[in-house]
């Protein structure tokens, strides 16, 4: 994208009818560290690249708990992702408040979109520069959408944003069919595996990553939006790599199995 | 849930064909005793809500549960304002939840007092009509047994609260939707050989 006369004020239109500003602004998006987002149809899992500033700081918080049936990942500028967050958690608790029931997602999404749109239209505000994978879970069953800064909004089956992200999108793309019958392992498997595409050489440890989800069991008992703890993270990473070095010659081609089930050939 | 159709003007019995329940969105039943000027406006809060929210039209509806706990903020906010909407409201509905059936049964009084249970009633069916529900109801009883436990308490009502009329109505709600029959009256016995004569002996009498 090169500079050019529209692109001073964001209630200028370009003659090609383009808002250069809201543009720009979702270019913010795809400098902040990488997010997935997957969804069956009864849990939604979001997974964030940890990017620490230097090595002597703490990693940017990328994933938050809006309620206890939502919770949102974000890419871009983390200070505008915190300042949404809490407007997400205030409109929840609000409808909480008065109908004493969860927010329904797409609900929750829409007023979202709706706040990032009036700053398209104002020319003393400027579009917010995160976007946010937002996943919940309401009656409906499991939802994922994407709010991005143009207000704009879609749902998804499963999604990446950030750096890198057209990595983990290819992954996401060959597998996402098959995505609404996989148990919540097979999901957090595939959003580890989806974050790991976008590392791009780097080890994928349960110190540069994030994971959450929320979703109901079977019995109809709902699991809360809940980052998964590291420990457990480092687990799962540990035996999908066991399971990668088992069968050496399959693992690239046939990504149609999860790739946990196959039993090492010792005796080869 | 049952009501008579009846709706005074201080001692007077102005209007006999007042429909008192009426169904709200897919899954609930609303009824009310008091102003019936405060519940029709109550009906017209509730007939945007539910209009908002099919508009929507994306597989969620506001269930019993939902509507309860708005119009107990309405009342109670009301009440803050020393301008309460006079009513006793009774919300009634099912529906299906992850876990099942979900069936729901609530008041909410003009002050914002609101609660949950198996049998509600209002003004004077507090006093006559749920001790009969406290004993005779079962959580298994049919349709038939319902309206049947009802009955009678209507019947108690109408002998011994000068305000009511011989002319009910009965609303169910299932998972189907609403049903709401139309006006009957039940069958009243006045001959007790106390109500002939019942000024004889009395004190000043002839």
């Amino acid at each position: 994208m090169f500079r050019n006369q529209y692109d001073t004020d964001v209630t200028t239109w370009s003659p090609q009818g383009r808002l250069f500003q809201v543009e720009y602004a979702m270019e913010a998006v795809k400098q902040g560290s990488a997010c997935v987002g997957l969804r069956s149809r009864t849990h939604a899992v979001l997974a964030a690249a940890n990017k620490a500033a230097s090595e002597l700081s703490s990693h940017q918080r990328k994933v938050f708990r809006v309620a206890e049936h939502a919770g949102v990942a974000l890419a871009g500028l983390t200070a505008d992702g915190r300042v949404l967050s809490r407007f997400l958690r205030s409109e929840c608790i609000n409808h909480s408040f008065v109908y004493e029931s969860p927010l329904p997602v797409s609900r929750l999404a829409l007023r979202l979109a709706d706040k990032a749109q009036v700053c398209t239209q104002r020319s003393w505000k400027r579009p917010y520069g995160v976007g946010l994978l937002v996943a919940g879970l309401d009656e409906t069953g499991a939802h994922l959408y994407y709010n991005c800064p143009s207000g704009n909004y879609f749902e998804y089956q499963a999604f990446a944003i950030g750096s890198r992200s057209q990595a983990a999108k290819t992954f996401l793309e060959r597998r996402f069919e098959k995505y609404n019958d996989y148990t919540p392992e097979q999901l957090v498997k595939d959003a580890l595996s989806a974050i790991k595409e976008t590392l791009q050489g780097e080890k994928l440890t349960s110190s540069n990553c994030t994971v959450a989800i929320v979703g109901r069991k079977d019995d109809g008992t709902m699991e809360p939006f809940e980052t998964i703890d590291a420990k457990r993270i480092q687990e799962i990473i540990d035996s999908m790599e066991a399971a990668e070095e088992a069968p050496a010659e399959p693992s690239a081609m046939q990504q149609e199995e999860e790739g946990t089930d196959a039993a090492a050939p010792m005796d080869i | 849930m049952a009501s008579d159709t009846g709706a005074s003007y201080g001692s007077t019995l102005r209007y006999k064909s007042v429909e008192r329940i009426k169904a709200v969105g897919k899954h609930s039943l609303i009824g009310a005793s008091g102003e019936f000027s405060d519940f029709q406006e109550i009906l017209r809060y509730l007939d945007e809500l539910t209009l908002s929210d099919h508009m929507w039209d994306d597989g969620n509806s506001l269930g019993p549960k939902e509507i309860h706990s708005y119009l107990t903020r309405v009342m109670y906010n009301r009440r803050n304002k020393f301008d309460p909407l006079w009513n006793s409201l009774v919300l009634g509905g099912v529906k299906k939840g992850p876990k099942g059936e979900e069936k729901y049964l609530g008041m909410v009084s003009m002050i914002g007092t609101h609660f949950e249970e198996n049998h509600i009633a209002t003004g004077f069916g507090n006093h006559l009509a749920i001790p009969i529900l406290r004993a005779e109801w079962r959580e298994d009883m049919t349709f038939e047994e319902a309206v049947k436990l009802v009955e009678k308490c209507l019947l108690v009502l109408l002998y011994r609260d000068r305000s009511s009329i011989n002319k009910f109505q009965i609303a169910k709600i299932t998972t189907e939707g609403a049903t709401i029959y139309p006006p009957y009256s039940l069958k009243t016995y006045w001959g007790f050989s106390h109500f002939e004569n019942p000024a004889q002996g009395a004190v000043g009498s002839w």
